[in-house]
Parts: C-alpha cells; sequence; structure tokens
C-alpha cells in the first residue's frame, strides 16, 4: 500500500492549486471549479486515513460531502446566472456592489 | 496499487488542477477539472473505496460537470482575452498557495503526524458495508441530507427563475415599477 504521507501530500497539494485558483482566477465560474477542487483534495485525504485506519466512516462522510457539494453547484450556479442575467458578467472584479 | 502507478497518476492529477487555474477559456479549465476528478475516483478505487469511488464518477464527473458545462454554454462565455487579473494578485496568490501546501506538508509530515495503522476488515469499501454504516450510526445524518437537497433544488429554481412581471415588459412596466416605488417608499423594519 502506498505510504499515508504520500497520499496527504497529494492532497495538500491540489488543495493548495484550489486554494491559487479562487485567489487568482476573477472568473466566477473557474472560481466555483476550484472550490470543487478543494473539496476533492480533502475527500482523498478522508479516504486515504480511512483505508489506513480500517474504518468505513471516511467513506460516509465522502459521501456526505459529495451531497453537500451537489447541492452547493446546484444553488451556487443558480446564483450566477441570476447574477449574470442582471449584470452581463462573470468577472468577479466588476461585482463591487456590496465593497466599501 | 503499485507505486509507480500512483506516481504517474499523482503527477497527472497535479498537472490537471494546474490545468484548472490556467487555462484561460472556461471549458478547458472544465475539461481539466473533469480529469482530475477521474484520477481522484481511481486513486478512490485503489485505496479500497470502490463504491465512492464509482459515485465520484456518476456523480461528480458525471452530473455536475455537466450542470456546470450546462451553464457555460447558457452564458456563451468565450476565453479571456487580454490581460486577466493583477500581476500583485498573480503573485500574492501563488505565494499564498505555496505557504499553505508547505504548512500542510509541515503539519502532515511524518514526525508530527502519527496514525496507528489498522488491518481492513473483509469486505471493506463494498456496497454492504457502506450501507450498514450510513443506515445504522449516520442515520439522522442520512435523513438530515434529504432536506438540505430538497431545499436546494427549491433555491436553485427560485434563483434560476425569470420573475413574469420583471421579464415581459422590462423595467418600463408601471405595474412593476409602481411596486417597486411603493417598497421603496415604505417605512423598512431593520434588523
Amino acid at each position: 500500500m502506498i505510504p499515508l504521507t504520500y497520499m496527504l501530500s497529494l492532497s495538500a497539494i491540489i488543495f493548495a492549486i484550489g486554494v491559487a485558483g479562487v485567489i487568482i482566477r476573477r472568473n466566477i465560474l473557474v472560481m466555483f471549479m476550484s472550490i470543487e477542487l478543494m473539496l476533492n483534495a480533502v475527500n482523498l485525504a478522508f479516504i486515504a486515513l480511512g483505508s489506513r485506519l480500517g474504518s468505513m466512516d471516511g467513506q460516509v462522510i465522502v459521501f456526505f460531502v459529495m451531497t453537500v457539494a451537489a447541492a452547493e453547484a446546484a444553488v451556487g450556479l443558480g446564483i450566477i446566472i441570476s447574477v449574470f442575467r442582471n449584470r452581463e458578467t462573470v468577472h468577479a472584479d466588476e461585482l463591487t456592489l456590496m465593497r466599501w | 496499487m503499485p507505486p509507480f502507478l500512483y506516481l504517474f497518476l499523482g503527477a497527472l492529477a497535479i498537472v490537471s488542477a494546474l490545468g484548472v487555474v490556467i487555462q484561460r477559456n472556461p471549458i478547458h479549465s472544465l475539461l481539466a477539472l473533469i480529469s482530475t476528478l477521474m484520477i481522484i475516483a481511481i486513486l478512490f478505487i485503489g485505496e479500497d473505496a470502490v463504491v465512492v469511488g464509482f459515485l465520484q464518477i456518476i456523480v461528480y464527473a458525471g452530473a455536475i460537470m455537466v450542470l456546470f458545462l450546462f451553464v457555460i454554454w447558457l452564458l456563451n462565455l468565450q476565453a479571456e482575452s487580454g490581460p486577466t487579473g493583477h500581476i500583485v494578485l498573480k503573485i500574492f496568490g501563488s505565494l499564498a498557495a505555496s505557504a499553505l501546501a508547505a504548512e500542510l506538508f509541515v503539519f502532515l509530515g511524518a514526525p508530527h503526524f502519527k496514525v496507528k495503522m489498522y488491518r481492513e476488515p473483509p469486505g471493506y469499501g463494498s456496497l454492504e458495508s457502506l450501507a450498514g454504516k450510513l443506515f445504522t450510526d449516520y442515520l439522522v445524518a442520512f435523513e438530515v441530507t434529504s432536506v438540505l437537497l430538497l431545499a436546494a433544488v427549491v433555491g436553485a429554481v427560485a434563483l434560476a427563475r425569470r420573475i413574469p412581471d420583471a421579464a415581459g415588459e422590462g423595467s418600463s412596466d408601471p405595474r412593476a415599477a409602481s411596486a417597486i416605488r411603493a417598497a421603496e417608499s415604505s417605512p423598512r423594519v431593520q434588523g
């Protein structure tokens, strides 16, 4: 079996790439995709630790994370569509209504 | 899973995750994301989480990504032309992400983070063991999840729905305009 440190390192790298995507990219949809990337990195850590501990809890948690991600995607994409309908943009820097 | 396969898949996952961030066209980002999710699903299966791995492919790479694809088509997004974002922002973002990765490495590194290994019980990762856990220990959470999904569906429909009054005649509709004026002039309850 692959050493645990390797799996957790891969998970950490993918999570950091997701964080970089949220900070760097200004397209709301791509920021959203980066959030999905972070969720999956955490899922990978759950699965790796669960199989090392011989417990099914990690997999159940991953199941719930997937459900929440599906709900989040549905609502988030609905928000993006309604923002685009009103403002004709998906560029995060142009949405300045709530900026002080 | 043999180590070389892990290294290959891991490198592929990192490259395609970078593709999500680097690609300018949202469709290309999405394709890179799908490939990342597929590779993560293979890693799940390699870790004996077979059911969850297939769920990952069906739910994530199948359903959620198709939803993203539809939204990209619906909004008719093209590749961003010209410079995107500040160079300072890019440098700051890269540095912050590198710092986060380094921090995670330190915390998850071998000296501090030790896990007592257990042998996997027979039938580990099968549908039976997953369902057994889900419908006994996590039954309440499972039921609450159904409420969450219902709320998400209702919320998504309510958000994406075009309001008939505002859409038909636009803001020049006298009834909608007077309604908005009435709402603005009426005293609001704060809090």
